[in-house]
């Protein structure tokens, strides 16, 4: 048995620990491999997404600024050409055409002049008193006196402004000028202003030494764009992405897309946690959703199995309790039997000793033993051997009904007769030991389907132990039948008496076989261990409640069936 | 009074023996057997036995059938059950079946007396009636 139990302990932890692994893979793997698959596509498709996007951005508006650049050019140079045909005042010529061009493209263009080959300003329209300004030794002037058309870098200049200058070489009358044109930095570096992505994502232009030639919010510093750009590799119009580390470790996107008219290149430039913000956010809700989805999978897995296990395991330990009432029964069946046997064996060899023993009486009386002064002793022994013979023959008697198969043809009964019966059998008993005994029937109660004689027998054995309780002072009994309002197709027989009570430290013992408080000889202790047998039998049960001096009361629940009921209804329709 | 005769039947030799004696002492003609065959056949040999003390469980032809038998061919004898079983059906069955009364082994001498003697009174007056009619029925076809 021992054994046996830490074997079945051994199975149910294999078969904890097999449900819970078969649970671990069946649901991590596809789990993990769904995740780590969509995961890996999401990463794919969202920096590639970025990626185009900014791109698109960056190539759309370098492209605009080229535009812009080239148209601005375009009308200088067209004035130029307008210039070397049109024969003007040089002043009147610019104060028309600046009126018109501020007319046409607003506040794009600041000013206009003209200079001679010595860099002088002869003529300029605009803001400033800029008129005979020497432009000799200006960077700009010098490169743009050998090439048709110059546009500047962006510089502070005589005027002490940022801004950047376009230069178009002029013909007329035989001389060479140069028409300029300072264009708005405002207005330009508006353009490259409007590219704005994220809280980080900038753009911004520099030249060709590196420099910057707008305004920057973002606060990049001069010293880091050298770093960022290596000019070496741009050709065409390409547009280059990049990820960076700055100096301070901080990771960035860089793209760079360089400018067509003119040797300016275009930066974004983005850090990589403004960048990928929404794409690292959905990433950790993934990971928390992971991480929840891997607990419960963890929970499910060692608990489920847990209770599936304790399922199983009481189950077997009902069945496990189920065979062990099969087999009692059995036992107490085969011992019955036994006892049966033996008890009728053992009753002619008692009927023969008692009988002997009765002859030897007789024989006593006959003899002339007067003077034997043995006498009293031997009719003494004698007695007393009768005694004890009787005393058996109750034993083995008693055994014989324990054990016997009693007539257990089952029939449908109305548990009230069979009462009134057994109160009139006890009538005569009870009126001798001035006990009353009354009855309190609920005629409304079913027929039920048992052994009528061995309810009988309860009944009896229950008014004989309240009979003997209360043999001393008399008292009542009082029967009751109803049906029960606690469990559901039960019907109630409760046997009240007022007697002695029974003790609390016996109380749980008086079903158990032998037991009795009778003195030696008077009782067997099988009465109550009989009733018990058989309401557990008849799928009843039997309970008792005491109070020392008040009384004792049994109760007996016996459940019928409906269709009883209905049978019996019918019938008496009928 | 007329002296009783009685005849026992139990297959436990010693118990029958001994109660045979008893019974004698107390002035009983007694006869004993062992079996329900023996019975049956001592019953017929003679014809004066009154009372027939039945053991229910014996070998062989059991209390009831004898019981039955005795009370096909010879129904003015009474019988006594003595039973070592206490089984009121089996005891009530041997009334329906016409037994005079049962008692359970082991049993006090004095009352087994008594009962014989109740069984053989009953056993006489039931004689007596019936001689009665025999001679009215004879007068009456005199007259």
């Amino acid at each position: 048995m021992e054994q046996s139990s830490t074997e079945r302990k051994v199975f149910y932890h294999i078969l904890t620990r097999k449900i819970t692994v078969l649970i671990l893979i069946v649901s991590f793997f596809p789990m993990l491999l769904t995740t780590s698959i969509l995961f890996y596509r999401f990463n794919l498709t969202y920096t590639e997404k970025v990626q185009d996007h900014i791109s698109e951005l960056v190539q759309k508006h370098s492209q605009n600024i080229d535009t812009f650049l080239s148209e601005k050019l375009g009308n200088i140079r067209f004035l130029a050409r307008y210039f070397e045909s049109n024969q003007q005042a040089p002043q009147k010529f610019l104060q028309k055409h600046l009126a018109l061009l501020k007319s046409e493209y607003g506040d794009v263009f600041t000013d206009l002049g003209l200079i001679n080959e010595n860099g002088v300003q002869f003529a300029y329209e605009g803001p400033f008193r800029l008129e005979d300004a020497d432009y000799s030794n200006a960077q700009w002037f010098i490169n743009a006196a050998d090439k048709p058309f110059y546009i500047s870098d962006v510089f502070a200049g005589l005027r002490g402004h940022p801004h950047f200058i376009i230069a178009v070489k002029v013909r007329s009358k035989g001389f060479n000028y140069i028409l300029r044109s300072t264009i708005n930095f405002g207005a330009f570096n508006s353009l490259v202003e409007s590219i704005h992505i994220g809280k980080t994502g900038a753009a911004f232009i520099i030249n060709s030494k590196g420099q910057l030639q707008t305004k920057s919010n973002v606060g990049v510093k001069q010293s880091t764009i050298a770093t960022m750009v290596d000019r070496s590799c741009y050709k065409n119009n390409e547009t280059i992405f990049a990820k960076k580390q700055d100096a301070s470790g901080k990771k960035y996107l860089c793209v760079t897309s360089m400018l067509d008219n003119i040797d300016w290149l275009m930066i974004f430039r983005q850090d990589l946690n403004d960048a990928y913000h929404d794409f690292w956010k959905t990433q950790l809700l993934t990971l928390v959703i992971f991480i929840l989805g891997c607990i419960g999978i963890l929970f499910v897995a060692f608990t489920l199995p847990h209770n599936i296990v304790k399922l199983i395991s009481s189950a077997d330990k009902k069945s496990e309790a189920m065979n062990k009432q099969v087999i009692e029964s059995g036992k107490l069946a085969t011992i019955g039997e036994l006892a049966a046997g033996i008890a009728h064996e053992i009753n002619n060899p008692v009927a023969i000793m008692v009988e002997e023993a009765g002859w030897i009486e007789d024989l006593l009386e006959e003899e002339d033993l007067k003077e034997c002064e043995n006498l009293n002793e031997f009719t003494r022994a004698l007695k007393q051997i009768n005694t004890q013979g009787k005393r058996c023959k109750e034993i083995t008697h008693k055994l014989l009904s324990f054990a016997r198969k009693t007539d257990s043809t089952i029939n449908d009964v109305q548990i009230n007769d069979a009462i009134k019966e057994m109160v009139a059998l006890t009538g005569q008993m009870a009126r001798y030991n001035n006990v009353i005994i009354e009855t309190i029937l609920n005629e409304e109660i079913p027929y039920i389907r048992i052994s009528p004689s061995e309810l009988q027998q309860v009944i009896l054995n229950l008014i004989n132990n309240a009979i003997d309780a209360m043999k001393t002072n008399g008292g009542t009994i009082i029967i009751k039948t109803k049906t029960s309002k606690i469990e559901k197709n039960h019907l109630v027989i409760s046997i009240e008496d007022d007697g002695p009570g029974i003790p609390n430290d016996i109380l749980n013992r008086i079903f158990d076989p032998f037991f009795t408080t009778k003195a030696v000889g008077k009782g067997t202790g099988l009465g109550l261990s009989i009733c018990y047998g058989i309401i557990q039998k008849m799928g009843g049960k039997i309970d008792v409640h005491s109070q020392v001096d008040i009384g004792t009361k049994f109760r007996i629940w016996i459940p019928f069936q409906e269709d009883v009921i209905e049978n019996k209804d019918n019938e008496n329709e009928s | 009074m007329k002296q009783i005769k009685l005849l026992l039947v139990d297959d436990e030799k010693p118990f029958l023996d001994t109660i045979t004696k008893r019974l004698e002492k107390r002035d009983l003609n007694v006869s004993a057997v062992y079996g329900g065959n023996e019975a049956l056949a001592e019953l017929e040999n003679n014809k004066k036995i009154e009372v027939v003390v039945l053991d229910v469980k014996m070998p062989g032809m059991d209390g009831i059938e004898t019981l039955v038998e005795i009370k096909k061919k010879f129904p003015l004898v009474e019988v006594i059950m003595l039973t070592g079983h206490a089984t009121v059906e089996t005891a009530i069955d041997g009334m329906k079946l016409g037994a005079f009364d049962y008692l359970m082994k082991p049993c006090d001498i004095e009352t087994l007396v008594n009962k014989v003697n109740d069984a053989v009174e009953k056993k006489r007056l039931h004689d007596e009636k019936i001689t009665e009619a025999r001679i009215k029925e004879i007068t009456g076809r005199q007259a």
